[in-house]
């Protein structure tokens, strides 16, 4: 195979390849270093997302779905519940036993507010995966490019500027902390980009802290001006669910489906961009491109998350770092993994948040990082040592 | 098969490569020397599509500047002098990297994707590490992961910086060997830059001397090294013996001009200057 005319005969076969392209008036695509008859065993296992790993998570999200149904302050018991759940499903012919008020308790209160504690985590937690994989920087969160801070500012402008928020028909609010995140992003973009030559990645982070800085100060100053509606302003800052409904879910699910398809299509790209940008360029990967894909659908996802929920910390550090000491580096497992182990992490957490100072609520901020921390530290600790 | 034509460089107003051509026969190895700064990395960029460039490149015959991505990572295959290696990435999967460009942008990888990582990796002796992180492997097993990302790529070109700037010698002699044994199982064509001579004379068909951004030199290593040359390009002093497969060059600790004095006075290379003190510029 090594001698000097089988390597002529390949040139000659590789010049014909470029020649028939370039007659085609297209580019060179089938070139072979290797003949199909030489190529080894492909029996081979490249690090992949197993259908086990999304089965379990799956298996797990149903049972913590259903445990936090059962829970709460109206006293219905589990049972009764639990048959009402069963008689949805069709062909099992259970029937429900349970009042029109527990009813109402099951599906408009405790189902709505899973669901959406489940999206809301999920989307935090895929997000902050997916900017941790673009700034290859592990304290990246979601909110690194300045989300928070216009959310935070936006929310604040709604409360003070629309003084009868209830006479409108409607909740300005998530509106408000929506676009406040979508600008602040903006802003850091166009600062990242005329600062940073060649807009890199560091760039857009220090832009993001600019930006952070600029608009928390709008924001202090505002509340400052109207100390009376401080304590609604802090409220929706600490995050909480609430006062999730069918509405809120419905407002974004559109957005969470949408940023969670491109970044789960993503996800192998990600693993390119962790060998920098230079070398994903040389692998045939546009990392600017790419990163600019990534980032923005993962700040319109948390723009969304965050306009109904408010500031939830944590969730997109803790989870990622936990899946990924768990499950390896890559990020064809992080990214879907994420998606189920946020959603799960925040119905549990918000579960805490409506039982422990029942029927008082602890704002779900507090319980993800009280919950949060200590965990993280645990698993840190495990992965230092096995690994 | 690689054909540079007036390449210029500017980079932040500096002007790092002027007017470089060069001519790379398919399936030849041409090695890329000069002293630190002379542009031998921002040239092998330029050549991968990594830094925008003045004049022109043809890579098998097509204009990268016309080609996506994608295609050029088809011709062209890259190791850089410094790369990233994620540490807890397993051998395999970072070989997998290098079919990055044949992959549909969204898409898995195809049944023939895993054979060539097969390929590649019983080819560079790696099978038994596939899966283990690169962070647990030597530096020696570590170039060749990178190697066999690069050769996944099947591109026809490879161009490689310092590939053994990191090992020792038995290590980067072996990488070299198998880069070339490589060549020619598959007609690569190299495009290599080498800090140390000698291996750049055994194992490039040719040289170019890059210094201050332009070519110094071109040629058969025993035109262009010589110690003249290396002593006037270099501003290091040395000796080149003859060894027996190709030259072998030597540092001597005499600075240039004391050799070539004693080259001329006919008296064996360095014999005079034992006694000589060192002037304290020693390079």
């Amino acid at each position: 195979m090594a001698t000097g005319g089988a390597g002529s005969l390949r040139d000659m076969r590789l010049g014909s390849v470029i020649a028939r392209h370039r007659s085609e008036g297209g580019h060179p695509s089938g070139l072979r270093l290797f003949e199909d008859g030489e190529v080894g065993d492909p029996d081979i296992f490249p690090t992949r997302l197993r259908i086990w790993h999304v089965g379990l998570g799956l298996g797990v999200l149903v049972l913590v779905c259903i445990g936090a149904l059962l829970v709460g302050p109206a006293g219905l018991s589990p049972g009764s519940v639990l048959a009402d759940v069963a008689s949805h499903i069709p062909l099992i012919g259970v029937h429900s036993h349970l009042s029109a008020t527990g009813n109402i308790v099951v599906w408009q209160l405790r189902m709505p507010r899973i669901v959406l504690a489940g999206l809301v985590g999920s989307m935090l937690a895929i997000a902050g995966a997916s900017y941790q994989g673009v700034f290859h920087n592990p304290l990246a969160d979601p909110y690194l490019l300045g989300v928070a801070a216009g959310a935070g500012l936006g929310a604040t402008i709604a409360v003070v500027g629309i003084p009868h928020l209830a006479s409108l028909g409607f909740d300005p609010l998530p509106l408000a902390a929506f676009v406040g995140a979508i600008i602040a992003v903006g802003a850091t973009f166009a600062l990242g980009r005329s600062g940073g030559r060649g807009r890199n990645a560091t760039s857009l982070v220090l832009g993001g802290v600019a930006v952070g800085a600029f608009f928390t100060a709008i924001q202090t100053f505002l509340q400052q001006q109207n100390t009376p509606v401080l304590q609604e302003i802090y409220t929706w800052i600490l995050g909480g669910l609430s006062t999730a409904g069918w509405g809120q879910v419905t407002l974004i699910l559109p957005y969470v489906l949408l940023t969670t398809i491109v970044l789960v299509s993503c996800r192998r790209l990600l693993d390119v961009l962790s060998v920098g940008d230079d070398e994903a360029q040389s692998l045939g990967v546009r990392a600017n491109r790419v990163r600019l894909v990534i980032i923005v659908a993962a700040t319109l996802g948390t723009a969304a998350a965050v306009s109904v929920s408010g500031l939830i910390g944590f969730v997109g550090i803790i989870v990622p770092h936990t899946v990924r000491l768990v499950m390896g580096p890559s990020y064809q497992r992080i990214i879907p993994l994420s998606a189920l182990y946020g959603a799960i992490f925040l119905i549990l957490a918000d579960l805490v948040a409506r039982t422990v100072l029942s029927p008082g609520e602890v704002p779900l901020g507090v319980v993800t990082a009280f919950l949060g921390a200590p965990f993280f530290l645990v698993v840190l600790r495990q992965a230092r040592r096995f690994g | 098969m690689l054909d540079l034509d007036q390449v210029s460089v500017v980079l932040d107003g500096a002007r790092v490569l002027d007017s470089v051509s060069a001519k790379v026969e398919s399936a030849s190895w041409l090695g890329l020397v000069g002293p630190n700064g002379a542009g031998k990395t921002t040239l092998l960029r330029a050549v991968v599509g990594l830094v925008a460039y003045e004049g022109e490149i043809s890579i098998a015959g097509l204009n990268p500047l016309e080609l996506g991505r994608r295609e050029i990572a088809r011709l062209v295959a890259y190791v850089p002098q410094r790369p990233v290696l994620p540490p807890a990435m397993t051998v395999i999967d970072y070989i997998l990297l290098g079919r990055s460009a044949y992959h549909s942008y969204l898409g898995a990888e195809t049944k023939r994707d895993r054979s060539v990582v097969s390929t590649v990796l019983g080819r560079l002796d790696l099978t038994r590490l596939a899966n283990r992180r690169l962070g647990q492997i030597s530096g020696g097993e570590a170039q060749r992961a990178v190697l066999g990302r690069a050769l996944a790529q099947e591109a026809p070109v490879l161009v490689m910086d310092e590939p053994t700037s990191s090992l020792d010698l038995g290590h980067g002699q072996r990488i070299l060997e198998l880069t070339d044994e490589l060549r020619r199982e598959h007609s690569l064509t190299i495009l290599c830059a080498l800090h140390d001579l000698t291996l750049a004379a055994q194992y490039a068909d040719e040289l170019l001397v890059l210094a201050h951004g332009s070519v110094a030199m071109s040629g058969r290593a025993q035109e262009v090294l010589t110690a003249e040359h290396i002593g006037a390009i270099f501003d290091a002093s040395v000796e080149v013996l003859e060894g027996s497969d190709g030259i072998v060059v030597a540092p001597s600790r005499q600075r240039s001009k004391v050799m070539s004095d004693a080259r001329r006075s006919g008296g064996p290379l360095g014999a005079r200057g034992i006694g000589l003190k060192a002037t304290g510029e020693v390079r």
